[in-house]
């Protein structure tokens, strides 16, 4: 189940307010399509995410992926065990497997972002078009 | 236009168990089942898994002058194997460059040659021109779409088929053949492998393929084995130090470069690329193939430059996050002065140098068939 806790880019990363942060990381989606997850770098806390724009890198064994923010602002955390453990992203890519805190400049941004129903819909066309 | 890929005799037991299909040198191969590739790759070490590699090739090479041609055109003495034996060799074009890796059987009447997927059809013609070429009697029969290929690797190998083979198994020997049956079906058993690991590859007719790995899979004690991909069984060769077609071993580079002169046997006689590699050893190679592991967390790819003092040296040839030793690592060519255990390296990642260190191959001990001694 896709939680509907919160909101999704087109590039499989899911944004969740908590707070005055937005909490970050990639979809169940995301990691199937991987595979299993060896390596990924993210920002340090002070750097600027922008929406939209690679923020990291997340590699599995065949393949390493760009990651992108979908939310701009001022990186406040970043998840070490996701680094030192990325199994975890695979395992519970929605809660364990976060990526990175956000203190988010404008949280209308998120209105851009898809909700859950919508990015079920937006996987299941991309899964025909395939 | 692109050609269709073939598919093996396994190919729908593996779409319905839910593996990834991928391209693989002409054919559609399973990459991945759902548990992906780090538990399939943990499974082979510490148990058993079972790998579809019918998309290698399997050419029979039969008649008077069989050895000679084999002899005259792969690197390692194929008049030294005995009966039922088998070697690890090389075919080389003129300029010691490698055109495949392949293994030679010594069976009873012919010679069998299991050669890559992606070179079946070059290494048929190179066979089959240079035999025309010298008059040699000898013919050359492709039989792999006829026999699928199985392999089962991990520790426990031997324990699991036991039951079903009727040959004894506790004395047969690495790199040897044999031919009995297993689950009751005419197989060619050869104990070789590409994991580092102790087991079997088994040759039977395609249409019993899908029986004989069902019958395996389905083998509880000591335990069941794993079903395996391409993925796992390029990071298991990966962490036992073996090349990999189109990786380590290309036309550019020479089996010396590789590290393979134990089996290039240039005392043998003649035989294709023997006068440039001879020139080669005498000379010194310009270039060796390394182990390295990473220093500065990051993953090393194919491809990817590799530079000593800012300076470029040399190109990963492969490289991973090898699972059982727990470590990033990758293979290179490098200048021979940069090729000892502790020479530092930088790994260009994505426009940054993450600094590495070559270390011995490798890098997961061997655990291969000794018969007669203890450990490894």
């Amino acid at each position: 189940m896709t939680p509907d806790d919160r909101r999704y880019s087109s590039e499989h990363e899911w944004a969740r307010v908590d707070g005055d942060e937005v909490v970050v990381g990639i979809t169940d989606f995301a990691q199937t399509q991987l595979g299993d997850v060896v390596y990924v770098e993210l920002p340090r806390v002070g750097d600027q995410v922008k929406q939209m724009k690679v923020m990291g890198v997340i590699e599995s064994v065949k393949a390493a992926s760009d990651l992108y923010s979908p939310v701009t602002g001022e990186v406040v955390a970043v998840n070490d065990a996701a680094v030192s453990e990325p199994q975890a992203i695979n395992d519970s890519p929605y809660e364990r497997g976060w990526l990175i805190r956000v203190r988010p400049d404008n949280l209308d941004e998120l209105k851009g972002l898809m909700s859950a129903e919508e990015y079920d819909l937006h996987v299941s066309d991309r899964g025909a078009e395939e | 236009m692109t050609a269709a890929l073939h598919t093996t005799p396994l190919h729908d037991w593996h779409a319905a168990h839910g593996a990834r299909l991928v391209p693989f040198g002409g054919w559609s191969m399973p990459v991945q089942y759902p548990s992906g590739i780090l538990a399939e790759h943990r499974a082979v070490r510490a148990g058993a898994g079972l790998f579809d590699i019918s998309h290698m090739g399997r050419v029979e090479v039969r008649g008077p002058d069989a050895a000679t041609l084999l002899q005259r055109m792969t690197t390692n003495d194929v008049l030294a194997l005995g009966p039922m034996r088998a070697q690890y060799s090389l075919l080389c074009n003129e300029r010691g460059g490698t055109l495949d890796d392949v293994i030679v059987y010594r069976l009873e009447s012919h010679y069998l040659v299991v050669v890559n997927a992606s070179n079946r059809e070059r290494d048929l013609r190179w066979l089959r021109d240079q035999a025309a070429a010298w008059g040699l009697a000898v013919d050359l029969v492709d039989r792999t779409f006829e026999v699928a290929m199985i392999a089962l690797q991990g520790p426990a190998a031997e324990a699991l088929l036991q039951p079903l083979a009727a040959a004894p198994l506790e004395t047969m020997r690495y790199y040897s053949a044999l031919r009995t049956a297993v689950d009751g079906r005419d197989v060619l058993l050869a104990r070789t492998g590409y994991t580092g690991e102790d087991g079997f590859e088994l040759m039977v007719a395609s249409d019993e393929a899908t029986a004989l790995w069902e019958a395996l899979l389905a083998r509880t004690d000591p335990l069941a084995p794993a079903p395996c991909g391409l993925g796992a069984r390029d990071t298991l060769r990966l962490e036992a130090g073996m090349a990999l077609y189109g990786n380590e071993l290309t036309e550019e580079t020479t089996p010396l470069e590789a590290g393979l002169g134990r089996v290039v046997k240039l005392d043998k006689g003649e035989f294709v690329g023997s006068a440039a590699l001879a020139a080669q050893q005498a000379s010194g190679v310009p270039r060796r193939l390394v182990g390295f592991e990473m220093v500065d967390s990051a993953i090393p790819r194919h491809g990817y430059s590799v530079t000593a003092g800012g300076q470029p040296v040399g190109t990963v040839t492969s490289g991973n996050f090898g699972p059982s030793v727990q470590r990033q690592i990758g293979m290179a060519y490098v200048p021979p002065r940069l090729a000892e255990p502790g020479s530092e390296l930088g790994i260009e990642v994505r426009g940054r140098t993450a600094r590495a260190q070559v270390v011995p191959l490798p890098f997961w001990k061997h655990r291969t068939k000794r018969i007669g001694r203890a450990g490894a």
